[in-house]
């Protein structure tokens, strides 16, 4: 059965109140975590409102089959995936079109971000595996991803960072879950390189007239930076007990 | 105008800005945009002599550099080379040229009879420079075929730590467990005592500071760990 039927257009918005009780500008609560898997070189996991995901880092490696290897270049692979039990109805375990297209995605959105010509002839594998999903898969994944490469110790440019915006009953929300998404008018998952604000994402579906859509990308952009803000604490606290001990011992590691 | 942004060993992350000026270069794990230069891994930043501003990675797995003595496994032989696995991300060669002992014919001789597939070498990277395999040499001191003891593998960012400072924690290891022990930058590390129990403390001792390589004290306290089974 789809949850999204039992509920209506009405009810996702109530005087500026959305169906799981967030403001129109409210991220859902995120939990994130470095360092999760230890047969992985870097690993990630996110908790975004529903969502759950790890996701896994290998690499720089070396590559098979060896023809898709490039000599000037490191090349960026990314797998995502379902679990079966991640979604409402079963997922057919058979990798489906749609985590093709995820996977390719999310690719080009962490690979600018990636210093691949450091590595070339070699692959940096990064596994995304939903454990549940609630709408912004991709955003959560992506933000999970570039964490779980920083983890790897890749040579990176910035942290990437996404968050989506969505339309409902004419009104933008920030982080759309997957009720919203599926019932809403509009959705556009937008990521960037924070620092700087390089776009890496920017996809829509739905409608949005030229206003809402400048709108919206304001709004992704606010929660993006809020995102970042929770990535490098996530990061910072994995590192904060080997800093700590560094300082005691006044820097003893050069050899 | 020539501005700092970070203390001395400060943990920085991807993206973060490290230094501003002209002057500074991009060294080791940072890098170079218009006036700035800013950290590409995480890790400890530093500047160094030179104004060479350099992050010490904390994380990553081995990427070979000119100089490191490693410990590779042979993994294919070739007509004048052989092909050795040293655990970073490219095969590295091994020359018959840059094997000591006398000139062998390769069309004469089975470089099998030298190394053979699955022989463990400790050897030194000579060149390696991204636009080919890292290319290792043989012909130094101390530079040989393992034969017997055990392999034990860490992770290659916590080796400096169990070298110590000036050779402290290894040389103090040795000396108390009397045990031979070879250190490959790449994070192998082969050990080779006269009895199965000294090895097997040197194990111990490894991993222990693999899991407390960040605490301080830690040479007292492998050298407490020694001192009880001895």
């Amino acid at each position: 059965m789809d949850l999204s039927s039992k509920y209506s257009q009405g009810d996702l918005l109530r005087d500026g109140v959305r169906i799981d009780g967030r403001g129109v500008r409210e991220l859902r609560p995120i939990k994130l975590e470095v360092g999760v898997l230890s047969r992985a070189d870097g690993s990630a996991y996110i908790e975004q409102g529903n969502n759950k995901i790890l996701v896994a880092v290998y690499g720089p490696r070396e590559l098979h089959p060896k023809h898709l290897a490039r000599p000037d270049t490191a090349i960026l692979q990314c797998f995502y995936r379902m679990a079966t039990f991640s979604v409402e109805e079963r997922k057919n375990p058979a990798p489906s079109r749609r985590e093709l297209e995820l996977s390719k995605v999310i690719k080009g959105a962490l690979a600018p971000a990636i210093f691949l010509r450091n590595f070339p002839r070699s692959t940096i594998d990064v596994y995304i595996q939903v454990l549940q999903a609630d709408g912004g898969t991709r955003c959560a994944s992506i933000t999970a991803a570039s964490l779980a490469l920083a983890d790897a110790g890749v040579p990176m440019r910035d942290l990437v960072t996404a968050c989506a915006v969505g339309k409902v009953n004419g009104q933008l929300v920030l982080d759309p879950n997957d009720i919203e998404d599926k019932l809403g008018e509009a959705d556009m998952p937008v990521a960037i390189m924070p620092r700087k604000r390089f776009i890496t994402l920017l996809q829509m579906d739905g409608r949005m007239n030229k206003e809402e859509f400048i709108e919206a990308y304001k709004m992704a952009i606010e929660g993006c930076m809020e995102i970042y803000k929770l990535q490098r604490q996530a990061l910072m606290e994995r590192y904060m007990a080997v800093r700590k001990e560094f300082e005691e011992e006044g820097g003893g590691e050069d050899a | 105008m020539l501005v700092v942004h970070v203390k001395k060993r400060q943990i920085v992350l991807p993206g973060e800005v490290l230094a501003e000026g002209g002057k500074f270069k991009s060294g080791e794990g940072t890098f170079r945009e218009g006036e700035k230069v800013l950290a590409a891994v995480i890790g400890l930043a530093e500047i160094k002599e030179n104004n060479i501003v350099v992050v010490v990675p904390l994380e990553g797995i081995y990427i070979p550099r000119p100089g490191d003595t490693v410990i590779g496994k042979i993994v294919n032989v070739k007509l004048s080379s052989w092909d050795v696995d040293i655990l970073a991300p490219y095969l590295a060669t091994l020359n018959l040229m840059n094997v000591p002992g006398k000139p062998v014919d390769p069309i004469k001789t089975d470089l099998r009879q030298i190394f053979d597939i699955g022989d463990l070498i400790v050897a030194k990277v000579l060149a390696f420079d991204r636009t080919q395999p890292p290319v290792l040499t043989m012909k130094e001191k101390d530079l040989r075929k393992l034969e017997g003891g055990r392999l034990v593998k860490m992770a290659s960012t916590k080796i400096p730590r169990l070298i110590g400072r000036r050779g402290s924690m290894i040389n103090m290891i040795k000396k108390e467990t009397k045990c031979q022990i070879i250190i490959g930058q790449n994070g192998l590390v082969w050990v080779s005592g006269s009895s199965l129990e000294s090895e097997e403390l040197v194990v111990k001792a490894i991993r222990q500071i693999e899991r407390e390589a960040h605490t301080s004290g830690l040479t007292d306290r492998i050298r407490e760990l020694i001192s009880q089974r001895t």
